[in-house]
């Protein structure tokens, strides 16, 4: 079953045809990678799923994107809602400058989704679990975010998405700023986590997506040029492009 | 065209920026030396609390502090939140767009109108116009749209310095941009618009002419009630002591300079601490 489905998708950045006609179905409860060379637009596609992209001047797209049957991009869609639901991890941990509590409880409290005391400490330590931060960082809580590892703060970030209960979460490129080590245990969290949600993730390192993710898309030019199963885009894919690709030949 | 040597380029070069910055900080060294010299002497508790006496030849100076005091509370009070609502505007809701650059240029030149402009400015709209009369309101009001780009553009700048990643984060999860902005962004920025807001505290506490024609008096005999009174001010009582009157001691001139420069340097100067602490606070 598809989760997110995109359907002759284009954004533009002012003049600049950034996606071209974009089709793909994203499956549920899987890791989908996106791999090409540096300003293919796989970010874009992927900044596109939480219309996050809103934000930069000038943008502006055609095409649908469906989630669970409902085109994000139709007028009544309320974005707010929609970013709740549809979570991003950016290439640098961004946590807030507050305390390690206070960004995983601010999605919570500032969207009023809670407000017992109660309720917000346990989906703290409940997200904080999820992303195997807790043990480690329980009795820190109220110390700044910003004193934590690039790694720490990687999945402090992804916990302050997960405590808002979306169901799909995007990652750009989550590992890039992060050592092997780390890059290595945030791949085994984003493993465990797709038994819990859709995640889509953007990667310059092919070694990463074919290491975790179920489908891959292989995207050049504001193009998809493929999107096949993981297995099949690197031992076998049916387009030359990909082939050059995924072999080193350039990107 | 004489060639010279590296050497000699370098020594001749090197002694006219010296000698440039020498000229920059020597008159500002000889004019703090010398109120401070005269004036000196004049600073008593009395002359600080009591009112001018015998047509300000003795006596204090207690209704110029206290007016001035008044003009500038009731200034700021009015500017910060209007210019720092529409810094949030211009920052953060619209779009780089030619109509939008022309607001922005055109805030970034009202900076440049000379102050008595605002002040005749003041005189027209607040004084006569509205009806406020000379009084402590219509300066306030004056003051306020003389620094209302000045704080607009301070604003904008600690705004523009919280990391564009600190919105997009709070964006993506789901929480509104209003929201963003006042959970995330405001309370990163305000450490820069409180240091502006209080350079301009002190740019404003020590103009004369916007408050020449709209809130100062030559003489009141008693302390300012309400904002609808007339005042006497610092600068303003400053220029009659010096011109105005005949045979006045040297002592009450320079007294009366040496506590506006104070006023003035002792707000810069918190301004400057509070720029350090929050350095060294910051983390990002």
């Amino acid at each position: 079953m598809s989760k997110i489905s995109v359907k002759n998708f284009n954004l533009y950045y002012t003049n600049f045809h950034a996606l071209k006609n974009i089709n793909i179905n994203i499956k549920e409860k899987r890791i989908t990678a996106m791999i090409g060379p540096s300003g293919c637009g796989k970010s874009t596609l992927l900044r596109s799923i939480n219309r996050i992209n809103d934000t930069i001047e000038g943008a502006h797209t055609s095409g649908e994107i469906n989630i669970s049957g409902k085109n994000i991009y139709d007028t009544e869609m309320d974005v707010d809602v929609l970013r709740r639901n549809v979570g991003m991890v950016f290439q640098r941990p961004n946590p807030f400058p507050i305390s390690i509590y206070e960004n995983v409880a601010f999605g919570l409290k500032v969207n009023r989704i809670a407000s017992n005391k109660s309720v917000i400490d346990e989906t703290v330590e409940k997200s904080l679990k999820a992303v195997l931060l807790w043990d480690d960082i329980k009795d820190k809580l109220r110390k700044s975010a910003l004193d934590l590892t690039l790694e720490r703060q990687q999945r402090l970030c992804i916990a302050r998405v997960i405590a808002v209960a979306p169901y799909i979460i995007l990652l750009d490129e989550p590992c890039s700023s992060l050592d092997p080590v780390a890059t290595r245990r945030i791949e085994e969290l984003m493993i465990q986590l797709k038994d819990e949600y859709t995640i889509v993730m953007v990667t310059h390192n092919m070694q990463q997506a074919a290491r975790i993710s179920y489908d891959t898309a292989f995207m050049l030019l504001g193009e998809l040029i493929e999107f096949e199963k993981t297995e099949k885009i690197f031992t076998n894919p049916s387009r030359k492009e990909t082939e050059d690709y995924v072999t080193g030949r350039f990107g | 065209m004489i060639k010279l040597s590296p050497k000699l380029s370098q020594k001749l070069s090197y002694s006219i920026l010296f000698l440039a910055t020498i000229l920059a900080i020597v008159p500002v060294v000889v004019i703090i030396f010398t109120i401070i010299k005269n004036g000196a002497s004049a600073i008593t508790w009395d002359f600080l609390t009591s009112m001018p006496k015998d047509g300000m030849r003795t006596g204090g100076i207690l209704p110029a502090v206290l007016g001035t005091f008044s003009i500038v509370t009731c200034a700021i009070s009015i500017t910060l939140p209007i210019g720092v609502f529409a810094a949030i505007y211009l920052n953060e809701y619209t779009r780089n767009n030619l109509l939008t650059r022309i607001i922005k240029l055109a805030i970034v030149n009202l900076a440049g109108v000379p102050s008595v402009v605002y002040g005749l400015f003041g005189l027209g709209i607040f004084v006569m116009f509205l009806k406020l009369g000379v009084s402590v309101i219509a300066g306030a009001l004056t003051l306020s749209i003389m620094e209302l780009p000045v704080i607009i553009t301070t604003a904008r700048g600690a705004l523009n310095s919280v990391p564009y990643s600190f919105r997009e984060a709070s964006l993506s999860l789901g929480v509104s941009r209003w929201q963003t902005i006042r959970h995330i962004v405001l309370p990163n920025a305000l450490p820069g618009i409180l240091t502006g807001t209080i350079l301009s505290i002190a740019r404003i506490s020590g103009e004369t002419a916007p408050i020449l024609f709209t809130a100062s008096v030559f003489y009141v005999p008693h302390l300012p009630h309400s904002i609808f009174d007339q005042v006497m001010t610092l600068p303003y009582h400053l220029y009659i002591v010096s011109t105005q009157i005949p045979n006045m001691p040297k002592k009450i001139i320079f007294g009366t300079a040496l506590v506006l420069l104070i006023m003035v340097l002792t707000i810069s100067f918190m301004a400057i601490i509070a720029r350090i602490y929050f350095r060294k606070h910051r983390k990002w």
